[in-house]
């Protein structure tokens, strides 16, 4: 569905991307976990087409996406922080989506209707809470049912009643066959949620197999002490990290 | 592209400071027609306004909207929509709703109290010195990040244009009056919209003949019909230039 060969990006003298190669194949639900700056959202946003790669391919369903953009009708994206105009009611923007299009699709109004949006379509999105505007931004996310989903920290200031609510949407439109990218630092929600493990350092993919497959290797459980195993082995390859590990520890001591 | 321009249209409507640009030389004109019965220092007087304040205005509210429009074009291109047709959708949007103030600020006390032809020259004037800082403006928003560096930048150039070239015109002409310089500073005015504008609006108010030769060169080359398509053509130019540069860098942009 979607496939990256040898992406990079750099933005100045900094690497964001480093040659990245990943498939993301339909049917499955992927978790793409890292440390704070080590690229996925510039991954993210580089197959969107928001941020330009210095090289490398991406390709969706098979073509390329430099200089086109109507694959983009096959993404639903949910930012991490979601930006809107701050004049425009939920209301109209809701309306502004959906007019944007040329072939508008039908709807799929689910979230807007769990999350009682309805109720509010007349406020201003700049009165709005951080919550409430992670739910304006997961509803346009799912609103045309895309085929490919990107969740950016989807569960982030959410309370627990609508943290459930989205939870049961992924893994409904999961099940129905859609390919899904969720990046969380949450780590037992993607336990749920997700199939496959991308792990990315620094602007590489450090691990990218089955959820399964990692648990049996680590010999774990639960998706965190996999993960905080499979940090302990990618820090190792890293002296540099882990020597700061050795200064936290002498620190707390 | 008609679905993005009317977005960004509304929105510009909605902050409401394009009313008040519009009540501003509403009341600016009426103001003058007031204040001399004479139409021709009428329009004199408004020359000075439309070649001073317009760009100002043009530029520096086009720079703020574009930064305010950041989240618009952030949402916009999670969409399947061309980027182009974002960029450009903002733009005509942009020029079309000052262009609409200056048309109905200034246009409609003309007909109002009646002017002629010279009225005309100075609406034409307007109109395309709006959509020339436009595009001066949507050019120093695309290449920096930070707001407030795009507003200096934008500033600057409206003082290069109004202030600092006129200055740097006038040293040369003074330096060298002993030779011929009609064909230089013809070349070296169509460098700055704003000299070229005026010199439109002056050979239309009669009083070129304050210029002396100089001025009867240019009566002669702008009274002919080759005069008017050169000005055209080079104003054109001005608007069209800094936009093809802006679209191809905000192509390449990272959002």
């Amino acid at each position: 569905m979607i496939s990256i060969q040898q992406l990079r990006k750099n933005f100045g003298r900094l690497q964001a991307l480093k040659g990245i190669d990943v498939e993301f194949r339909s049917g499955k639900s992927y978790a793409m976990i890292g440390p704070n700056g080590s690229g996925k959202t510039t991954l993210i946003k580089s197959i969107l087409g928001m941020v330009i790669p210095t090289s490398g391919e991406i390709l969706v369903d098979g073509e390329n996406i430099r200089h086109h953009w109507s694959y983009r009708e096959k993404i639903g994206y949910m930012p991490q922080i979601g930006q809107f105009p701050d004049n425009m009611r939920i209301g109209q923007l809701l309306d502004m989506i959906r007019n944007i299009r040329q072939h508008p699709p039908a709807v799929d109004e689910e979230l807007v209707e769990a999350f009682q949006l309805n109720a509010m379509l007349d406020k201003r999105m700049h009165t709005l809470s951080g919550g409430t505007r992670q739910k304006v931004s997961a509803a346009l996310a799912f609103l045309f049912s895309p085929p490919v989903l990107f969740l950016d920290e989807p569960t982030s200031g959410l309370d627990p009643l609508s943290v459930e609510i989205l939870k049961e949407k992924i893994v409904h439109e999961k099940e129905r066959g859609k390919l899904i990218v969720i990046t969380s630092h949450i780590l037992s929600d993607l336990d749920e949620l997700t199939t496959d493990v991308v792990y990315m350092h620094e602007g590489t993919v450090k691990y990218n197999n089955s959820l399964e497959t990692l648990k049996e290797v680590t010999g774990e459980q639960k998706l965190g002490k996999a993960i905080a195993n499979l940090m302990r082995s990618v820090s190792a390859q890293h002296p540099r990290i882990h020597k700061s590990h050795e200064k936290l520890n002498t620190i707390v001591l | 592209m008609t679905r993005v321009i009317k977005y960004v249209f509304y929105d510009i409507l909605r902050t409401r400071f394009i009313l008040l640009y519009t009540l501003f030389l509403l009341l600016c004109t009426i103001a003058m027609f007031q204040l001399d019965s004479d139409t021709g220092k009428v329009i004199l007087s408004l020359m000075n306004i439309v070649l001073m304040v317009v760009p100002l205005i043009s530029i520096v509210f086009s720079t703020i909207h574009f930064y305010n429009s950041y989240e618009f074009i952030e949402l916009m291109l999670a969409q399947p929509v061309d980027r182009k047709v974002i960029f450009l959708g903002e733009y005509f949007a942009v020029a079309f709703s000052l262009s609409l103030s200056i048309l109905a600020g200034v246009g409609i006390p003309m007909m109002l109290y009646g002017a002629d032809a010279s009225g005309f020259t100075l609406l034409y004037a307007g109109v395309m010195l709006t959509l020339v800082f436009v595009s001066l403006a949507f050019l120093s928003s695309v290449l920096t990040r930070d707001k407030a560096k795009a507003i200096g930048v934008a500033l600057l150039f409206w003082f290069y244009f109004s202030l600092i070239y006129d200055g740097l015109l006038l040293w040369i002409t003074y330096t060298f009056m002993d030779y011929p310089l009609e064909r230089l500073t013809l070349t070296l005015i169509s460098f700055n919209p704003i000299d070229m504008a005026r010199i439109l609006m002056l050979l239309q108010l009669d009083i070129s003949a304050l210029m002396g030769f100089t001025g009867a060169f240019y009566k002669n080359f702008f009274g002919s019909s080759t005069g008017m398509i050169f000005s055209t053509a080079v104003l054109f130019a001005w608007i069209v230039m800094p936009v093809v540069i802006a679209a191809r860098v905000f192509n390449r942009k990272d959002l």
